[in-house]
Order: C-alpha cells, then sequence, then structure tokens
C-alpha cells in the first residue's frame, strides 16, 4: 500500500489570450482554465503507481475557488482525496510562501510520494517541485520522461542520453512529458465526483520580500519579411549573413 | 551587495552561460563569487572579467545528480546575499532547493536585472512579462543568451572547499543518447521540422543541414505526436523544451501556439512553409513561402558556400 500525493495547478487554458490592463495581467478576462498540462502526466502516473501497489491518492491545489475544478476532475480519475490550500488575502505569494503552504498540506496527507509537474504553465518556474521537497526534507527526481510504477524506477536525461533512477520513500517526483497522457474519465467517475469533498485548508505564510511592480505585454517585434518561392533562398541566407549575422 | 554564482557546466568544462551570468551580475556592480560544483570550470572560471573569487566546491555527491545533495553541498559553501544560477533543468532544481533551504524567495528564468533590485521574467510562456521588486536576499536564475557574456582578463583566487551532501538518488541503468547531436535545450542554431516534413525518414535533409552549420535539430509537437522515431527530447514547445536560440528555422511548421510557447523568443526565425497564411509566418524574421523539397536543397547549396 502506498500513500500519495499529487500537486495539480489550475492554470489558463495553451489558447487563452493574456491581455494586460492597469499594469496587471486580467484573469477575469481568461474564459478557460485546465489542469497543468505536465500536471497531467504526473497525475496519470500516480494513478498507475496507485493500481500497482495499492493504496490512496490525494490531490492537492493552492488557488482560489475556482481551482476546485481541477480537484472534482482529478476525482472523477479515482483520486481519493481532495484538498485545496487558500485563504483570502493571500495573492500574490512568493515562491516560498507556495511551497511552505503545501508542504503543510502534503505532509498532512501521510504520503510518501509527491508527483507533481516540472513546472506550471502560468508561470513557467518549476520551483515548486524541488522547493517542496527541501522543505519536507525529502529527495526529488526532475523532469521525469518515462516510469515504471512497478520499482518504482523512474528516467530522466543526462548528459549522455538517459538514466533510470530509483529514490526511497518519502520522495517528490516532477514531470516532463511522458509517453502515457492522462486518461478520461468514466461516467461512473463523473458521478462520484460530483458527490466528493473538498477539504479546505489555509494558515499562516508570513510575508515576503518580492513585490509585483508591474505586469507587460511583451515587447512587439517589427513585422518580419515574407519571400515567395525557394528562389528567395540566397537572399535570406545572405541577410542572416549580413544583417542578422547570425551564421 | 554580496553576489554568489553558481557555474554551469557541460561535458566537464565550464558552460558558456556561466560568463553571461558574471555579466548579468557585473551591471549589479557587485563582487562576484563563482561556485564551481564539483570544481568543474575552476581555472576557467578565475580568469573571467568581473569575477573576485572561484571557490570549488569538492565533494562525493557531484559525482551523479541528486539536487538535494548538490543544494545541500553548495548551499553550505555559498555566502548570504543575491544567489545567481542559470535557468537550465539542474540550476532551476538546485537553486530552488537552495532558497527553500534559507526561507527565501527563487525567482526563475529572469531576462531583466538592474539593481535594486529590480528583476523581469516571462509569465504564461511569454504572453506577458512581469517586473518583480525584491528587497533582501534571494535566488534567481537566468535565461540563457539574454545578458551579454563577461570576456577575458580576470586573475581570480581560487580556493577549494571540501563539502559533499547526502545521495538519495540512485542511477540504476545509463542508457546512451540514439544520436550524438546537439541538444535543442543548449544549441544557438535550430533547425525543426513540423508535420509537414510528410514522413519522418525526411527529418535526414534537416540532419544534413544541422551538421553543416553545427545546429541542432528539432520537432513540433505534431511530428512527435504522429511519428514514432522523432523522439520528445527533440521537441519545442509548450510540452517539449523552451529554447532561445540565436537562429531558429522551422520547416513545415504551421506554428500552433503550443510550439510558438516554446521559440518565439528566438532571436532571429526564419520560417518555410508552403502555405502562406500559416501562422509561424507572423513572428517569423525572414518567411520563406515555398514547399521544403524545394527549399532545402538550396538552403544546403547556399550554407555550403560559406564555409
Amino acid at each position: 500500500m502506498v500513500e500519495i500525493a499529487v500537486l495539480l495547478k489550475q492554470v489558463p487554458d495553451t489558447t487563452a489570450r493574456i491581455t494586460v490592463s492597469g499594469d496587471k495581467v486580467d484573469e477575469d478576462a481568461i474564459t478557460s482554465w485546465v489542469t497543468s498540462p505536465y500536471d497531467e502526466y504526473a497525475l496519470e502516473a500516480a494513478l498507475q503507481h496507485k493500481e500497482v501497489a495499492g493504496g490512496s491518492i490525494t490531490a492537492i491545489t493552492l488557488g482560489p475557488a475556482r481551482a476546485d475544478k481541477v480537484l472534482k476532475d482529478a476525482a472523477a480519475l479515482g483520486v481519493e482525496q481532495l484538498v485545496r490550500v487558500w485563504q483570502d488575502g493571500w495573492e500574490p505569494l512568493d515562491s516560498i510562501q507556495v511551497q511552505a503552504a503545501l508542504a503543510v498540506a502534503v505532509q498532512a496527507s501521510g504520503a510518501e510520494y509527491v508527483y507533481c509537474g516540472k513546472q506550471a504553465a502560468d508561470t513557467n518556474q518549476g520551483s515548486t517541485g524541488p522547493g517542496v521537497a527541501e522543505i519536507i526534507g525529502a529527495p526529488c527526481i526532475v523532469e521525469i520522461t518515462d516510469f515504471d510504477v512497478s520499482g518504482p524506477t523512474f528516467t530522466r536525461s543526462s548528459a549522455t542520453g538517459s538514466e533510470k533512477v530509483t529514490v526511497a520513500a518519502p520522495a517528490v517526483l516532477t514531470f516532463s512529458k511522458t509517453t502515457t497522457e492522462l486518461r478520461r474519465p468514466n461516467v461512473r467517475g463523473i458521478m462520484m465526483a460530483k458527490r466528493a469533498q473538498i477539504e479546505l485548508v489555509g494558515g499562516e505564510v508570513g510575508t515576503t520580500n518580492v513585490s509585483v511592480v508591474r505586469h507587460a505585454s511583451p515587447a512587439q517585434k517589427p513585422p518580419g519579411k515574407t519571400f515567395e518561392g525557394a528562389d528567395s533562398v540566397p537572399e535570406v541566407v545572405g541577410l542572416l549573413r549580413d544583417e542578422a549575422k547570425v551564421i | 551587495m554580496d553576489i554568489t554564482i553558481i557555474a554551469e557546466s557541460r561535458s566537464g568544462e565550464l558552460h558558456p552561460v556561466t560568463r553571461q551570468l558574471v555579466g548579468a551580475a557585473t551591471t549589479l556592480g557587485a563582487s562576484t563569487t563563482v561556485l564551481c560544483p564539483g570544481g568543474v570550470g575552476a581555472d576557467e572560471a578565475a580568469t573571467i572579467l568581473g569575477v573576485g573569487k572561484v571557490l570549488s566546491v569538492t565533494g562525493d555527491c557531484f559525482s551523479s545528480y541528486d539536487g538535494g545533495a548538490w543544494s545541500e553541498a553548495l548551499d553550505a559553501a555559498a555566502g548570504s546575499g543575491v544567489l545567481i544560477g542559470a535557468a537550465t533543468s539542474k540550476g532551476r532544481d538546485v537553486c530552488s532547493r537552495i532558497a527553500a533551504r534559507r526561507g527565501i524567495p527563487v525567482i526563475q528564468d529572469v531576462t531583466a536585472l538592474s539593481p535594486g533590485l529590480n528583476v523581469t521574467h516571462p509569465i504564461y510562456s511569454g504572453k506577458a512579462m512581469q517586473d518583480l521588486s525584491v528587497s533582501g536576499d534571494c535566488v534567481l536564475t537566468l535565461r540563457a543568451n539574454t545578458f551579454p557574456p563577461a570576456g577575458d582578463g580576470g586573475s581570480a583566487d581560487t580556493a577549494t572547499v571540501q563539502q559533499s551532501g547526502d545521495v538519495r538518488i540512485a542511477v540504476q541503468e545509463a542508457i546512451a543518447k540514439a544520436s550524438e547531436r546537439i541538444d535543442v535545450a543548449d544549441a544557438d542554431i535550430i533547425i525543426s521540422g513540423g508535420r509537414g516534413m510528410g514522413d519522418p525518414a525526411n527529418f535526414s535533409h534537416l540532419n544534413a543541414i544541422a551538421d553543416q552549420i553545427g545546429a541542432a535539430v528539432g520537432a513540433s509537437r505534431a511530428a512527435v505526436d504522429t511519428w514514432e522515431d522523432i523522439p520528445h527530447s527533440m521537441q519545442v514547445g509548450q510540452t517539449g523544451k523552451t529554447v532561445n536560440p540565436s537562429l531558429y528555422i522551422a520547416v513545415g511548421i504551421s506554428g500552433a501556439i503550443q510550439h510558438l510557447a516554446g521559440m518565439r523568443t528566438s532571436k532571429y526565425i526564419v520560417a518555410i512553409n508552403k502555405d502562406p497564411e500559416a501562422p509561424i509566418f507572423k513572428i517569423a524574421d525572414y518567411g520563406i513561402v515555398s514547399t521544403w523539397e524545394e527549399a532545402l536543397p538550396i538552403l544546403a547549396e547556399e550554407l555550403g558556400k560559406l564555409s
């Protein structure tokens, strides 16, 4: 039997338009929120791990009420416990505040293995997995590309190719894209998820020495030049050499 | 302000990004100490202009990779203040853990830095930029190819610190790379193919051009998902690698938002696509409306003339 925690983050859909108004990204204008793609690879691996070893999974998210959706979606796939970490007035938290709040929930879950994505699709940071690992005193295998739950063993890239590694629990595992996409829920799962209870956890996160000054849209590149037909290739190579100076 | 830089290494030598970290630290007008994990690249680091001191951190833990062990050793060797690493896979891992050990924030993938401390980094895969102000100690990782590299001419003192950490990740089996090609995450020039290549065997044309100019070969998610022969390690984009080369050549790639998220900050982008309406042309510096079958042989010939 194995106790597993999965950290899931709700992020804007990849195709969502991000608009900045009043020096701040306008989150209200984002209409489509999804589970961060790398977290989905982690969740699928966790489900397979549980299937082989037995036990249960706790899904943990940090976010406002809308983030309940990622927990319910996980419940529809067979995740037993759902925890949302949040307290009004928290935003914006810095990395160490996020990690500390999540670490409390992870430890309360009694998890031996903590699965999460290598980074979230909104902040693109990659700090949470290793940071939580440090706080709970666990090793962390980062950017896993393949796994074998029977060991369990995990594959990560190395300077000479890739390597299969093992680690003793408790451990944190961060996932890159693997070969296994997240399964779809069945009707029974969706019905069960509707009744699933979400535990709300808040608490003290301390102060931060980071303040957000402003958000801005990225600088627009000047429009490029478009050429018709393969005959233009020599001209483009010339421009790369003389104008761009990159070859 | 004291700044400690964690040197990045590659194949037993100093990774070029290390000079960029020093260059960025110099703009803060700070005294800079460079830590070399496992002592790799310490001699070269001492010759970089702007480096005040080099510390070789040597310990058994550096013979394999365990971010927990590395950060334990490096944290013990590093002074307080601002710690700077590279926004690479290892750099992000080690810097996150050192920050957590010290109970201070980490800000990853920084693209601009000024005294204060003011920090800029992309969010939402580059669809917006975030400016932060930090008071007090923090850990930063910097995006490669964004800050000007520091030159030669330094003569810093070098010292060795014996310090290891507790290794808990065990390597069971090493699997050799399928090819000796440069990784897209490491390359200064990338040529990538999409589903428009028609067949994975046609990537041989991209390989040939890559060999000519020392480039890495990448692929779109569509290509990786469609063809088993195109491994995920080649994928550039949201669920693949984020790259920032000087030159990115996209061949038969339409330019789905997932792909653009991983390569839009490339310094120069060339797109070759037969569809003039392909979104990739919107972000290309030089777009060529042509089939790859017609364009690539001419490209190979023209590049051949350069050398």
